[in-house]
């Protein structure tokens, strides 16, 4: 009874597209930020911090008209990865993509950041100790004792990429089939008449969605806390 | 052979020791909490990096500031024990135990994981977490993970401290057959003068991070400059001593040293076992005759050869018996009236039950200590 149309599919495909891509490409920028921010000092430290941060007290709007300034076709940046590469960013789901990570960012650095300073150090020191280089160390060490942080990281990263409204709308557009995800596919709706309909079944399946990435995590995470313990 | 010439400030406190010593068997770093141990077992082990000086182990150069070396921690294959053991919490027993084993050079491995599970005793315990452990378990886990790195030393910075008197003397017998069986050396870190007369052979004294003095066991400790480090409460003898006897009807062994013989409660040693004493000031009694009717069953004839001069209620005289010395604490009223000086024959009473296991040690081989002025040659 609850058959999908074709344009809900392709806002479903697309957007846990963007989420993925999102989330993918957030990971090991925001690992390495949270290794900066928890475990070096630096001059500039706060500034960094802040800037990490900036996302989570813009607008979003803000930030999708900065991306844009920055990445557009005659963008600092952009104009410069359009002529030497051809990539273009702006109107495209990578974009969206790009757009849902700057704005994950900082919940996915905050999460790392948490389970990186709640690591033991002195278990660090011991594998030392016995043999291990630094970098075996993070990834025999360090960084199984944070799994349970990035996994944190990982799912918080991808609702709010699921979410993603106002940074992808200002940087990506509202194009259908190309950057027009479900929260973009509802506003339409929301702006057409008799779309009430529709954009209760899209909410719905936003809801569906959620609740499914997150009893995924659960069990993700019930998992690792049972290697961790058994 | 273990050399060290390091200094180091670290904070407000300052580490400046100096010290070589032969590695046969156990060396005991001594010293009351905030001296500096286990800053300077850090700096062994490479986790705090001395200002200067030089390490060496066995003539492999760790750390030479004049000459840029500097290994990292995990080229030094110094095993270590910690206090809170650190065992990985995401890692089974196995694997916690082969985590150094399996980064160990090939050429360096001459332990395998059955032989250091068998001494241990940890064969039960493979399959579980650290976490479903008992303090005493993880100590004994902790100690196998380091020896299997297959370290040229190893290091333990007061690895009983944490546990209470059981556990403690549940893991003591697993360190004693480590250091019998495997001769592994070892740097032991403690201020507990029982643990430290119960496993080590060569003590270095360790007072406000500078090495005060290193010797044997029985010499350090007989010395009246060096009781304000060897503490007041623990101050005593050691004596070196034989089993001589055993007397099965009362569960006692007689022992023999230079000055006469001691029965103790049983000891479970074959006769000619070397053993090390340790009988406290405020255990041994004087008397200017042998007295009679009396539950005390050593009376060792000697020569009094010193008298402390203290102020307070008791005074610490040092007893020459047959060569070897005896600490007496008496009050400074029993002197006065006793008229007790310096040459005055004695007889030292020492209750037999006051000799208890952790007064026991056995003496492992040779040594030879080679420590800037304290430089000694025992006999």
């Amino acid at each position: 009874m609850f058959e999908l149309s074709a344009l809900e599919r392709e806002a479903i495909e697309l957007s846990l597209r963007v989420a993925f891509w999102s989330v993918l490409i957030s990971l090991p920028v925001a690992l390495a930020t949270a290794w900066l921010l928890a475990r070096v000092e630096f001059p500039g430290k706060t500034l960094v911090n802040g800037l990490v941060h900036l996302p989570l007290v813009l607008p979003p709007v803000v930030v999708g008209y900065l991306l844009l300034l920055l990445l557009g076709r005659y963008g600092i940046v952009g104009r410069w990865l359009y002529e030497w590469f051809g990539i273009q960013l702006p109107f495209t789901w990578q974009g969206a993509a790009l757009a849902a990570a700057v704005m994950a960012f900082p919940l996915v650095v905050r999460a790392m950041r948490l389970s990186l300073e709640n690591v033991d150090r002195r278990l660090e020191l011991a594998a030392r100790t016995l043999g291990a280089s630094p970098m075996d160390v993070f990834a025999s060490v360090t960084l199984p004792l944070m799994a349970p942080g990035i996994l944190v990281g990982a799912v918080l990263g991808f609702a709010r990429s699921l979410g993603e409204f106002g940074a992808t709308i200002v940087f990506a557009s509202n194009i259908p089939g190309e950057t027009r995800t479900l929260p973009l596919a509802l506003y339409s709706l929301t702006q057409t008449a008799d779309g009430e309909g529709p954009a209760l079944r899209l909410a719905v399946i936003s809801v569906v969605i959620s609740l499914g990435a997150l009893a995924a995590s659960e069990l993700m995470a019930r998992r690792l806390h049972m290697q961790a313990s058994a | 052979m273990l050399e060290i010439a390091v200094s180091a400030r670290l904070g407000t406190f300052t580490v400046d020791a100096r010290l070589s010593c032969e590695t046969d068997g156990i060396v005991a770093f001594f010293g009351r909490s905030g001296a500096g141990k286990t800053s300077l077992v850090n700096i062994l082990a490479g986790l705090v990096k001395p200002d200067r000086g030089r390490i060496a182990v066995n003539g492999d150069v760790l750390f030479d500031s004049a000459r840029g070396i500097d290994l990292v921690p995990e080229r030094r294959r110094l095993g270590y024990v910690f206090q809170e053991g650190r065992l990985f919490p995401h890692l089974s027993v196995r694997r916690n135990l082969m985590y150094g084993y399996s980064r160990a050079p090939k050429s360096a491995l001459n332990l395998s994981l059955d032989q250091v599970v068998d001494l241990l005793g940890l064969a039960a315990l493979l399959g579980r977490r650290p976490r479903d452990l008992s303090g005493g378990e993880k100590q004994r886990v902790a100690l196998g993970r380091a020896l299997l790195a297959n370290p040229r030393l190893l290091l333990m910075d007061e690895p009983l401290a944490a546990l209470d008197q059981q556990r403690k003397d549940e893991v003591l017998p697993f360190i004693e057959r480590l250091r019998d069986e495997l001769g592994t050396p070892i740097v032991y870190v403690s201020h507990s003068m029982a643990e430290i007369v119960r496993l080590a052979d060569t003590l270095v004294l360790i007072s406000d991070g500078r090495v005060e003095a290193v010797g044997t066991v029985e010499d350090l400790t007989s010395r009246l400059d060096l009781r304000p480090l060897t503490g007041r409460y623990e101050a005593g003898a050691v004596i070196s001593a034989r089993v001589a006897g055993q007397d099965q009807d009362y569960a006692l062994t007689e022992l023999a040293f230079s000055g006469g013989r001691l029965q103790v409660p049983h000891v479970d040693a074959p006769l000619g076992t070397e053993l090390r004493v340790r009988v406290r000031a405020r255990d041994v009694s004087l008397a200017l005759q042998p007295p009679k009717n009396i539950s005390i069953l050593n009376m060792i004839e000697c020569e009094i050869q010193d008298v402390g001069e203290e102020e307070g209620p008791q005074v610490d005289l040092r007893l020459n018996a047959g060569g070897t010395a005896i600490w007496a604490r008496v009050t400074r009223r029993s002197i006065a009236e006793m008229g007790l000086r310096r040459g005055t024959r004695v007889y030292a009473l020492v209750k037999a039950v006051a000799i208890d296991r952790s007064s026991l040690g056995r003496v492992a081989g040779m040594r030879r200590f080679l420590a800037g002025s304290m430089a000694r040659e025992p006999d």
